[in-house]
């Protein structure tokens, strides 16, 4: 058994970015479940905890390099998925305009969000 | 190595009953993925109109989804997803770095095990109190 199917281009820099991305997110994201989920119940968050845990720098940048993390996998998987499906031309440029605006509108009110839980703004 | 193939037949999916464990790996890889990216847009909507001046807003907010039945159900799927998402994705690299290349239907296999033992050991944790 050798085959191998991968929607990603392998010697492209998309390829390499969505591994290293990839790479980060295993810890995070784990890391994320298991504090909101098995740590603290899910059901017993409250604002307190929150501010509490955003009001370290720590965590307050490791949630945030998580969300630019998670964002970029993210949006880098849909859209290479839809130019593996043969999207070309003016409607790739579009799409991938598209994306990357959704993306940077993410991380921004992400970070807002982050700064408002910390209660900085 | 990737071997070529024509894509345009082999990833019909009307052949479904033909695919062969790869290829599962790269639906169910696709499906937990664009699920995850869905969830995130949702999670950062949801908190930030949770969080507001005033805190009880948001422990309404979050508590007032935690007691249905519903959210608590969705929530153990989410797990599940990002759990083969997580364990298929390391297989993925750990392909492209060459190492498992011969066992690929077998940890492919191992992921989806794995995936089902953990959402199912979850379960008393994510419904603990939704009744
Ligand atoms: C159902 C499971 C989940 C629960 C209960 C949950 C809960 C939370 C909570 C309460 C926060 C606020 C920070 C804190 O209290 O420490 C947060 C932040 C965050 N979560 Fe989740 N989360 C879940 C799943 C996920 C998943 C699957 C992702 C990734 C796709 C994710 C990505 C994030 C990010 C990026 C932040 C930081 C937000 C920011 O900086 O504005 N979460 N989550
Ligand atoms: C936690 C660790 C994670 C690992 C190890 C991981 C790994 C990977 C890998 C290796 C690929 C490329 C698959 C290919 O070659 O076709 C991929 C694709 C993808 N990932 Fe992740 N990922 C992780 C987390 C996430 C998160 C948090 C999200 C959502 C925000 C996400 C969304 C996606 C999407 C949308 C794709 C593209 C799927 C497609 O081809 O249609 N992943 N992931």
């Amino acid at each position: 058994m050798a085959e191998h199917y991968s929607s990603f281009d392998r010697s492209g820099r998309r390829w390499l970015l969505q591994r290293l991305t990839a790479v980060f997110l295993i810890g995070t994201l784990a890391f994320h479940f298991f504090l909101l989920h098995f740590v603290n119940h899910a059901a017993e968050i409250e604002f307190a905890g929150t501010q509490a845990r955003m009001s370290e720098v720590g965590y307050f940048s490791l949630m945030v390099l998580f969300l630019v993390a998670a964002t970029f996998h993210g949006v880098n998987g849909v859209y290479n998925a839809l130019v593996n499906m043969g999207l070309e031309g003016t409607r790739k440029r579009v799409v991938g305009g598209v994306l990357a605006f959704s993306g940077v509108l993410l991380i921004a009110q992400g970070i807002r969000v982050a700064f408002a839980m910390a209660g900085v703004i | 190595m990737s071997e070529t193939y024509n894509r345009g037949t082999v990833e019909d999916v009307g052949r479904w009953t033909e695919f062969s464990a790869g290829m599962w790996a790269w639906i169910f890889h696709k499906f937990t993925g664009w699920v995850l990216v869905g969830y995130l847009f949702t999670h950062i909507a949801v908190l930030s109109t949770a969080t507001a001046s005033d805190p009880t807003v948001y422990n309404q907010t979050l508590s007032g989804l935690e007691s249905l039945l519903v959210v608590r159900i969705l929530e153990v799927g989410l797990l599940a997803v990002a759990v083969f998402h997580i364990l298929n994705g390391i297989r993925l690299l750990l392909v492209d770095l060459g190492i498992g290349l011969q066992a690929q239907d077998k940890s492919f296999y191992a992921s989806l095990i794995l995936t089902g033992a953990i959402a199912v050991a979850s379960v008393p944790t994510f419904l603990a109190g939704a009744f």
